[in-house]
């Protein structure tokens, strides 16, 4: 009882810091980079939520923001991108290209990244407003709060099946 | 515009003999830090001189032409913002313009001030973006900080107009989607006065910063044949000595009436580029000035008869009973997206050619010609449909000639929209402005290109 | 600017336009793809035309031309939405080229003497090649490229004709009207 009365005190602690000391790595494409960088900078200035460092290599980082549309010539790099990163890992989808594709139903776009790796936030909007990435951002501090120590995610069920492919 | 600040250091020393040297080849991208955009770049090195370089293109590829075949014409209007997405009112404007030039219709003065007014915004945002990119990838972070400072002014300026931030759709086929707002001027003037101290700002921090000014100044050097035998159009070209504008040399809108200057450089080297942008701004602040204190009906239209404002609900309402006397003459209180489309000022800012352009909200709500009018308008295949034929617009978009050229087979979506993309050209110059120079001056030479990939690969 | 672009084309090689318009102002001229090589190079070298600028390159695959069934409209509603005679227009477009499917349009422009002018080559399907204008203007690499990639037309000479948007995986050539709109071919993930 005493034991896992520890592991979870220890689970929230880890939870609070790892939720305040985001380290980002911005895969920036398309338009959405300017509102990305637009919410990075002072005006609305990320930083107050301990998200202000991007780490521009996914071994550093810890949370993999896709940024704009993502084409299917460069999904394998995205996809790469993301495998790189250790665990424990978080992905937001920024903007509707990443959520859905968009209104770029066409040959050339994935409908979304999802398809091919997993999203634990969704910022809809095209691009969406500053104000709505910083409660994307809060709800994915909300959601690394429940982490367990080990880095399993809390609610793996939110995987697409298809992982494999 | 030089500055009399050379390099010291001499960029061609090559190794001392007796090193051993072996040829290294290099990726760099799709996805890279020093890279604001996705593209790949293999450089193959001698030390760390860059022999040769391919450029990977395409990563960002949406198919905005196949797109543009699908929807109506007004429908592309969205998918035009996003090609230069630094600037996307230029980019509607001249789509819009090539439509209206297949249709034969001309819209009135005042839109076309309108217009002008708000592409050098979108043009001051671009270079502000641009500018301020290149330079925290040289490491001047706070110049980066200090520019977006500077663009979310605009940004407020351009939402106020819009309603959107970046993605603005501004522009109709025939005309603008609403008149500037009743205190436009004055807050113009506002954002105008803090751009111009963040512009002095920069200029004070780089323009004479002598790591900034050896890192730039003779790196990523094209000559005027080059740049003219790649198509190399805008800032870019001009920073050689080639004084070609298109709002000067084939003006569109009101460009001739209007007063400014077109900056050159001589060297055509990152700083003449980097000095040709700080001055455009400046020079697009002045279009804007001048074209507010022109336009006719200036900067907020006085419209001596305003009728009784009605809720739109309501209008809508009284018309559906045929009570026609009681909505007569009266102006209808819109939303705030519709804001600056009344009836009033319909006619400033739109095209007198009801073959194109929706009807005032007040005839739409307030008698069956308008309604049916607007929605005959809006039904796929019923709205603009251009007379068989092709035209190719090109207007001066923020990296240069961005040209449309549209065919119409007479139905109600083109039949093909191309763009010609500004930076398509340039990149296509970047192994040539590579090869030779040191691997560090790919950097500065990269972001002096401005590559906005929804542009370059559409 | 006084004697149209158009006739010193005709003027110069007689027999390579085959038709040649000026609609909404845009001079057009109408090549057969021998000559085409010739032509540009007298266009760029021509102290009366000197087109230093190759400033757009293009094709378009006219197959479904006019074919998109035209909605009914109705004609009582007063409003004409239908293509009208009405709009002023001196010189009528000659429409497609005739029994071609393709044709690659050219854009020039001359900084020295700020005129325009278009060439369209048209092409058939059994035989989509033309000469590359590489040697004219360095800008025609990438462009030819694209257009190789997006329509599958040939460009006799080109130095590294190869995919630049789509990726080599990738089969067929989009942009023809016969390659629907959302036929996707990943790399990785579903079809769909
Ligand atoms: S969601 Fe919209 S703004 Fe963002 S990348 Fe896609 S098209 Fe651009």
């Amino acid at each position: 009882m005493f034991d896992s009365f520890l592991t979870s005190r220890l689970d929230a602690a880890l939870g609070w810091a790892r939720k305040y000391s985001i380290f980002q790595y911005p895969f920036v494409t398309a338009c959405c980079g300017m509102e990305y960088m637009a919410t990075a900078c002072a005006h609305y200035d990320i930083d107050r939520f301990g998200a202000g460092l991007p780490r521009f290599s996914p071994r550093q980082a810890d949370v993999l923001f896709v940024v704009g549309t993502i084409s299917h010539k460069l999904a394998p790099a995205l996809k790469r991108i993301h495998d790189q990163m250790a665990e424990p890992k978080w992905v937001v989808a920024f903007g509707v290209c990443t959520c859905t594709g968009g209104f770029y139903d066409n040959y050339a776009t994935v409908m979304g990244i999802d398809t091919f790796m997993p999203v634990d936030v969704y910022i809809p909007g095209c691009p969406p407003r500053p104000e709505m990435v910083l409660d994307g951002l809060m709800k994915l501090q909300n959601k690394i709060q429940d982490q367990h120590t080990t880095g399993r995610r809390a609610a793996a069920e939110s995987r697409p099946d298809n992982l494999e492919l | 515009m030089t500055t009399d600040l050379e390099p010291k250091t001499d960029k061609t020393q090559s190794a001392p003999a007796e090193l051993e040297t072996r040829e290294m080849m290099l990726n760099i991208g799709p996805a890279h830090p020093a890279m604001h955009g996705i593209i790949r770049i293999v450089a193959k090195l001698d030390g760390e001189k860059i022999q040769s370089a391919e450029v990977e293109i395409g990563y960002l590829h949406r198919a905005f032409e196949k797109m543009a075949e699908t929807v109506d014409y007004n429908g592309v209007i969205p998918y035009t913002d996003r090609l230069n997405y630094c600037s996307p009112v230029i980019n509607n404007m001249g789509y819009c313009m090539a439509v209206e030039k297949l249709l034969g219709i001309e819209v009135p003065e005042r839109c076309h001030y309108v217009r002008v007014i708000l592409s050098e915004i979108s043009r001051i945002s671009d270079h502000l973006t641009c500018v301020g990119a290149s330079a925290m990838e040289l490491g001047a972070f706070s110049v980066f900080l200090y520019m977006i400072k500077a663009r979310e002014y605009l940004w407020e300026l351009v939402e106020k107009v819009t309603g959107a931030r970046l993605t603005v759709t501004y522009c109709r086929v025939g005309g603008v989607k609403a008149d500037l707002p009743d205190d436009f001027a004055e807050p113009c003037a506002k954002a105008f006065e803090e751009t111009r101290k963040v512009i002095d700002e920069v200029h004070g921090l780089l323009t004479r910063n002598r790591i900034f000014v050896d890192r730039m100044s003779g790196t990523g050097v094209i000559s005027q044949e080059d740049a003219i035998s790649y198509g190399i159009t805008g800032p870019f070209l001009r920073s050689t000595g080639v004084e070609y504008d298109v709002r000067k040399d084939c003006p569109y809108a009101v460009y001739d009436r209007l007063p400014f200057d077109v900056p050159v450089g001589s060297r055509g080297d990152n700083m003449d580029r980097y000095l040709v942008r700080m001055e455009e701004m400046e020079q697009s602040m002045r279009i804007v000035e001048a074209a507010l204190r022109d336009m006719p009906g200036g900067p907020v239209l006085v419209n001596p008869e305003t009728g009784r404002a009605i809720p739109a609900a309501e209008m809508v309402d009284l018309a559906k009973v045929g009570n026609i006397a009681a909505i007569s003459g009266a102006c209808a209180k819109i939303g705030p997206t519709l804001e600056g489309s009344e009836k009033a000022v319909h006619a400033s800012i739109a095209a007198d050619e009801k073959r194109a352009f929706l009807p005032p909200k007040e005839d739409t709500y307030g008698n069956i010609e308008g309604l049916m009018h607007h929605f005959k308008l809006v039904m796929l295949g019923h709205g603009v449909r251009p007379p068989q034929g092709e035209v190719y617009f090109p207007v001066e978009g923020a990296n240069g000639e961005l040209g449309f050229y549209v065919v119409s087979d007479g139905s109600g979506s083109a039949y093909r929209v191309r763009v010609r993309p500004p930076c398509f050209a340039i990149m296509s110059a970047l192994p040539k402005l590579l090869v030779g120079g040191m691997m560090a001056d790919m950097v500065p030479t990269f972001g002096s290109v401005n590559m906005i990939g929804g542009e370059l690969d559409r | 600017m006084n004697t149209s672009l158009i006739e010193l084309v005709k003027e110069r090689f007689p027999t390579a336009a085959s038709s040649s318009h000026t609609y909404r102002g845009d001079e057009t001229v109408v090549l057969r793809r021998e000559l085409l090589l010739e032509v540009a190079r007298f266009l760029k070298e021509d102290p009366a035309l000197q087109m230093n600028f190759l400033m757009d390159l293009t094709a378009v695959d006219y197959s479904t031309f006019g074919k998109s069934p035209s909605p009914a409209f109705f004609a009582s509603s007063g409003v004409a939405v239908s293509p009208s005679s009405q709009i002023p227009d001196k010189d009528p477009w000659p429409g497609p080229p005739a029994e071609a499917r393709f044709a690659v349009v050219y854009h020039f422009y001359s900084l020295k003497h700020k005129h325009r002018l278009r060439l369209v080559v048209p092409l058939n399907e059994t035989d989509l090649e033309v000469d590359t204008l590489t040697s004219l203007w360095a800008g025609a690499n990438w462009l030819e490229r694209e257009v190789w990639d997006m329509f599958g037309i040939r460009f006799r000479g080109h130095p590294d004709l190869t995919r630049i948007l789509m990726y080599e995986e990738f089969e067929g050539h989009p942009l023809r009207k016969d390659y629907p709109v959302n036929k996707r071919q990943p790399l990785i993930g579903p079809v769909n």
